[in-house]
């Protein structure tokens, strides 16, 4: 780890003074399980971090009008053990749940589970987030078993790291992002990107702001997470899925179908969403919703099973989202 | 040398660098010198800092581990860990990993379970820091955890088995009266390599018995 | 003449009983100090430059920058200019700072330049090894041609293999060393504190700036330490380069490997791939088997698989070739050769079976003959098949579960030599009672420790908390290094010996005191009493004053001409596995395992189980997850860490069931159990997954993506 100056501001303005509008000088540390990591590689080189934890108005979970507040550097664990998420949000108490590690639980905060770097063994190994070689992507032909198979025509073929966002860009949630120049509300299922060149990241934020809270919408959808792990607990997602049906009766009104690890971004699927729309969910129904959000997949040398899994999560979260399990 | 910094970061936010960037820094490109306390790392590109922001040298720190007050003086880049083990040699907390994935470093802050290898001294003043030398003062009078980690040859090498008695105390707090299921999720967030889960599964088990047993008030 | 043999079953209060180890408090406490914990007075942080590039030579080290860094205090060259070097991760230079922040800055400043040279990193393909390829081993036995093409001949072919994996022991290789005047004392994480020392000596006095060393002048010490599993016999550089960082700086030093370096440079088991073909009379009679294999060590070959494995003495023929490849180099792992060896044997028996419309576990038992300890395995696979409900589980392959479950159940055998090591033991009884046992060997975590205080109580007539166990000291008498499964065996040995030597002449001491000749005496219960008369006795503390001023002190010795046989070598085990397959995920559950393992005479039950439970959790980590994954184009590994390098969780192991024969073999003596266990739970889960699916998945680690290609092969799922 480089050297830094660290700052620990408490309030959001205070911390707004400390950041840059360059890439790289500044880190913001909220729990620290991947920034840490990043900067002990030398992958982040910030001069200066700033701690949010003594910044009060990140914390807590809250009702905010019609939406769920939950603050930027509430815990996985606060947001497992919350009993309105467990109840008003299945498949977002599924997703923390997912996180077992109770240590990484404990110190992992929903914004940094959000903006956390993709986990790419090339990204991690210094090699780039673009993974090049003389110009040329090292993982199309390379080790890509964990990478994309949607959204992976390049240059960018990492898979979004997040456990929540899945579930988050199912229930329709947004960031609200901060600077000094005003706020925004930022639909989590924008808040991604593939970058297409080495000079951008794979975030639609500025290093000047600060993700001070994620809202959900209130709602009375059924929902669910399924996850596929290579091994049973401690393990990251091959991939997931997360499904929120509205539901008529027990007709699906209409579904919004997520797959996370499978592209640089949560990974909405419109084809599932339609293959349910006005269907009532069966084993066979779930499969073709399983199926329909894979149709367009673009497997690479090695990751055709993740094709797959990722049908069978979508599968299995919608049976599971629609009480079938 | 790290003035070459800025202007690398500034082509390519995600790395110094492009490309191998990490292999590269032995080659002495975009070498990150981390020399300490030196203006180089106060870019003039950013803004005056504010006061509050401190380093990168050797700041004061003051650390409350086992309930005991220690005055100490580092840069705040040095992680909780290093900080016992390096500074004020609480040695039971093991460094294995080092990248908050297998739990030999695991220590009680304010009543949870954390990766001390990645937290921030810094970051640590102010809490409730407890390793593993606190839990018992001599082989006769150990934690029940302890105690069945015994009973159940629950250690081989022994050097992930601090770090499992602290995750496994903060679990059974949390959970006294746990399932097989619950115990391995529970203890889910630690690694051992000789293969000693079994004894472990059954430790955790037995001293949930017992501290439910109100045998240890 | 002393009787050393191993007391009689109803004499023995200790032995083969369930012990608590005696180190397990200091463990479990946080108080053990590893080499890593080692906090000495004024100690720096010493930390390696190694090699970014998997094959490239060094045109120049300009250190000057690092020299500048807050805190540097020294550097030390590993290899020099001109150096070629053969594995990302080799060691270049090592610096030492005062703290271990600085330490990392003098290392990021340090500047190199390569020339970059082709590299190859990726074997299993055979076809594209080129020239990295050698020779290395053919082997006929009898004429398998002639068996495969014979009337009446059931005859299988297959491609089987198994991933190059790391030993990652936690705590990870290095020391701290103590250069004082003439003494370099060495904290060193290590499984040979007998040898170490010597190696270093001798790596330094070839180095003018550090003068003569003699081995004499070097204490080794090691009272617990951090996992062995085979790699660290040597000194390695980082110890030769931490030493002369003590003697620059005139500090004490310590360098511990990073957990990166553990992974790319400081042991590796060889991969091997082989192309198996095995046949059988139709009534099920093993003819032949052939082998075509191939492995990579690193840059050196690190030797051919014995195949065929366990059922050797039908007509065979093997031919094994070495490919060298720019990675880390391997070193002994746990059994060298035989799980791999298992996996090529095992797994296409298990197939052969199949084709047979056998029963694996009758063809297995038809053929026994075939293997060096018949009734051994017979009696095992009886065994392990109740304890696992091999009737219950098995069926033909493919059919079995409901939804998108099938369950399965596979077998593998293996067998280890175990001979003792050498070891020499000094006992001491002293006149206030003391007891103890010195002796230069190291505890890597069975709990050799224990081992020898049980040894040493159970000779005295005395509780195990009244002796005293010194280890992990070079300057005790020596004792082998801890590898091969020879220390259990060679430490019993001597301290058998130094004790009952020791206690003949507590005996002869006080024989006239009891009246009768020092050969009607026997220790038991904390006293010395008369075999014939037990009323008659003196207590352990009485007994002992009797010695006045004078301190028993014998040394025991393994091998000791006419020191009776009291350790032996030679052993088989028996392993199932009991899984479930998700078809539609392709991910792999272990629902049970069963071992049943001969060690001879056990001597300490709980430690001997948790051993074998040990090597079952290591098998299914490398039968499930666990590989080093290169990069073909970069040469670089892409996992040397713990987060993709994925070993098992406690969620992940299912029941585990030890059988020791216990009792069963015990007149051979103590027989070592580091390596038996873990040679055959890879072959064991595989065949389980075979069982389950109706199809093999050939190459352990048994990912999803492979078991998800097989169930493909087949036609889909199940």
């Amino acid at each position: 780890m480089q050297a830094f100056q660290y700052a620990s501001p408490t309030t959001v303005q205070e911390a707004l003074d400390h950041l840059s509008s360059t890439w790289g000088e500044v880190d913001v540390l909220a729990g620290g399980t991947d920034l840490l990591s990043l900067m002990k590689e030398r992958i982040h080189t910030p001069n200066k971090v700033v701690g949010l934890r003594g910044i009060k108005e990140l914390r807590g979970i809250s009702k905010s009008g019609n939406n769920l507040r939950i603050g930027a550097t509430v815990t996985v664990q606060e947001l497992a053990d919350n009993s309105q998420i467990q109840k008003q949000y299945p498949a977002l108490a599924q997703a923390a749940a997912g996180i077992h590690s109770p240590q990484m639980r404990s110190m992992g905060t929903v914004a940094g589970d959000l903006l956390q770097r993709p986990r790419c063994w090339y990204f991690r190994r210094g090699m780039g987030l673009l993974a090049k070689s003389d110009g040329k992507s090292l993982i199309p032909t390379g080790e890509n078993r964990y990478h994309a198979i949607l959204g992976n025509k390049g240059p960018a073929y990492f898979v979004n790291a997040s456990s929540l966002a899945p579930a988050l860009v199912a229930l329709g949630a947004k960031v609200k992002v901060v600077s000094k120049s005003g706020s925004r509300e930022v639909e989590i299922e924008k808040l991604y990107r593939a970058p297409a060149g080495d000079s951008e990241r794979e975030l639609d934020l500025k290093p000047d702001e600060l993700v001070t809270e994620i809202l959900i919408p209130a709602s009375g959808a059924r929902s669910a997470t399924y996850e596929v792990r290579e091994r049973q607990l401690l393990d990251w997602p091959l991939t997931t899925a997360s499904v929120v049906l509205e539901m008529s009766g027990n007709t699906v009104k209409s579904a919004r179908v997520v797959m996370g690890h499978v592209a640089p971004m949560p990974w909405r699927s419109s084809q599932a969403e339609q293959a349910l729309a006005g269907k009532t969910v069966s084993e066979d129904v779930a499969m073709a919703a399983g199926k329909a959000a894979v149709a367009a997949a673009t497997p690479l040398s090695q990751n055709k099973y993740k094709v797959q899994l990722a049908s069978v999560a979508v599968k299995r979260a919608v049976l599971a989202a629609a009480g079938r399990a | 040398m790290s003035s070459k910094k800025t202007p690398e970061r500034q082509e390519n936010p995600n790395e110094h660098g492009s490309g191998f960037s990490r292999r590269t820094f032995l080659q002495g490109v975009g070498v990150g010198s981390g020399a300490v306390g030196s203006a180089v790392l106060t870019p003039q590109a950013t803004a005056a800092p504010p006061s509050e922001a401190v380093g990168p040298g050797a700041v004061p720190m003051t650390l409350r581990v086992n309930g005991k007050t220690h005055q100490v003086s580092l840069e705040p880049r040095v992680t909780l860990l290093d900080a016992l083990r390096n500074h004020l040699d609480y040695t039971g907390a093991k460094k294995v990993c080092d990248r908050a994935t297998c739990g030999a470093c695991t220590t009680i802050v304010d009543g949870n379970a954390v990766y001390s290898c990645t937290m921030l001294a810094i970051e640590a003043q102010g809490r409730n820091i407890e390793t593993v030398e606190s839990i018992s003062t001599d082989d006769a009078r150990m934690h029940p955890v302890q105690k069945y980690f015994v009973e159940n040859d629950a250690q081989q090498c022994g050097f992930c088995t601090p770090g499992f008695v602290m995750a496994c105390k903060s679990f059974l707090e949390k959970n006294s009266n746990p399932t097989r299921e619950q115990v391995e999720q529970g203890l889910s967030g630690n690694i051992c390599r000789c293969g000693t889960y079994v004894g472990v599964r059954q430790a955790v088990l037995d001293a949930a018995r017992e501290v439910k047993g109100g045998r240890r008030a | 003449m002393p009787n050393f043999d191993w007391p009689a079953k109803e004499d023995r209060s200790l032995i083969s009983t369930r012990i608590n180890r005696l180190d397990g408090p200091m463990k479990v406490r946080g108080t053990a100090k590893y080499s890593y914990d080692r906090n000495l007075e004024g100690m720096l942080y010493g930390m390696l430059v190694t090699s970014p590039h998997p094959h490239a030579r060094i045109t120049k080290i300009d250190t000057s920058a690092a020299e500048k860094v807050n805190g540097f205090r020294g550097a030390v060259l590993i290899n020099d200019v001109g150096a070629e070097l053969q594995w990302t991760g080799q060691e270049i230079l090592a610096v030492a700072a005062d703290t271990e922040e600085h330490a990392r800055d003098a290392v990021a400043a340090v500047k190199i330049d390569y020339e970059v040279l082709p590299h190859f990193v990726k074997e299993e393909d055979v076809t594209k090894a080129g020239n990295y390829v050698t020779p290395a081993d053919e082997k006929l036995e009898g004429e398998p041609d002639a068996a495969f093409s014979a009337a009446d001949t059931v005859t299988h072919e297959g491609y089987y293999g198994c991933a190059t994996i790391n030993h990652c022991c936690l705590e990870p290789h290095g020391q701290v060393v103590d250069w004082k005047g003439d003494e370099i004392t060495v904290y060193a994480s290590t499984q040979a504190v007998g040898r170490i020392g010597a190696d270093l000596a001798k790596n330094l006095s070839t180095d003018p700036a550090m003068g003569q060393v003699s081995p004499s002048n070097v204490v080794i010490l090691t009272p617990v330490m951090g996992g062995g599993f085979g790699a660290k016999f040597a000194i390695d550089t980082w110890g030769i380069a931490c030493a002369k960082l003590s003697k620059q700086t005139g500090r004490p030093v310590k360098l511990m490997l990073e957990r990166e370096e553990e992974q790319l440079m400081a042991g590796a088991r060889p991969s091997f791939y082989g192309n198996i073909k095995a046949a059988a009379k139709k009534d099920g009679t093993l003819t032949g088997y052939q082998s075509e294999t191939w492995s990579t060590g690193g840059p050196s070959p690190r030797g051919a698989p014995p195949l065929p494995y366990v059922f050797d003495k039908e007509a065979y023929k093997t031919r094994h070739i070495n490919i060298a490849t720019h990675t880390g180099p391997s070193r002994a792992w746990r059994a060298p050769n035989h799980p791999q060896a298992a996996v090529l044997t095992m797994c296409a028996l298990t197939d052969l079976a199949a084709k047979l419309e056998m029963d694996p576990v009758s063809f297995f038992k038809k053929n026994l003959g075939l293997t060096a300890r018949p009734e051994v395995y017979s009696a095992q696979i009886d065994k392990a098949a109740e304890l696992i409900d091999w009737k219950g589980k098995f069926h033909k392959p493919g059919e079995n579960g409901s939804g998108y479950t099938r369950r399965g159940v596979g077998l593998s055998i293996h067998t280890w030599g175990g001979r003792p090591h050498d070891s020499q033991c000094r006992v001491t009884i002293e006149p206030d009672g003391k007891v103890a046992a010195t002796l230069g060997s190291q505890d890597l975590g069975p709990g050799l420790r224990t081992v020898v205080g049980i040894v040493l109580a159970e000779t005295m007539g005395l509780p195990l908390s009244q002796v005293t166990v010194n280890i992990g000291d070079s300057r005790y008498p020596p004792s082998g290094a801890s590898g091969g499964s020879t220390s259990t065996g060679g430490v019993s040995s001597s301290t058998r010996r130094g004790a009952v030597l020791a206690l003949d002449e507590l005996k002869g001491v006080v024989a006239a005191d009891l009246g009768v000749a020092a050969e009607e005496l026997e220790a038991k219960d904390g006293t010395i009493r008369v075999k014939a008369n037990p009323s008659k006795s003196l207590s352990w503390s009485e007994a002992c004053r009797k010695l006045g001023s004078k301190t028993i002190s014998q040394l025991g010795e393994q091998p000791m001409r006419d020191g009776g046989k009291l350790a032996d070598q030679g052993v088989g085990g028996v392993q199932m596995a009991d899984v479930s397959v998700d078809i539609e995920t392709g991910i792999v559950k272990i629902n049970k395992m069963v071992a049943v393992q001969d060690i001879g005479l056990v001597i300490n039950l709980k430690t001997a189980e948790s051993q074998v439970y040990g090597a079952l959790i290591m098998g299914i980590c490398w039968a499930l997850w666990e590989e080093r994954v290169y990069d073909e184009v970069t040469g670089q590994m892409l996992n040397p860490d713990m987060e993709f390098y994925k070993l098992a969780g406690i969620g992940d192991i299912g029941e585990l069931v030890v059988h020791m024969d216990t009792y069963t073999y015990d007149d051979r003596g103590v027989i070592g159990l580091g390596e038996p266990p873990a040679v055959s739970p890879g072959a064991a889960i595989s065949n389980a997954v075979f069982n389950a699916l109706g199809v093999r998945v050939p190459v352990v680690p048994m990912t999803p993506d492979k078991v998800l290609a097989a169930l493909e092969k087949k036609g889909g799922m199940a």
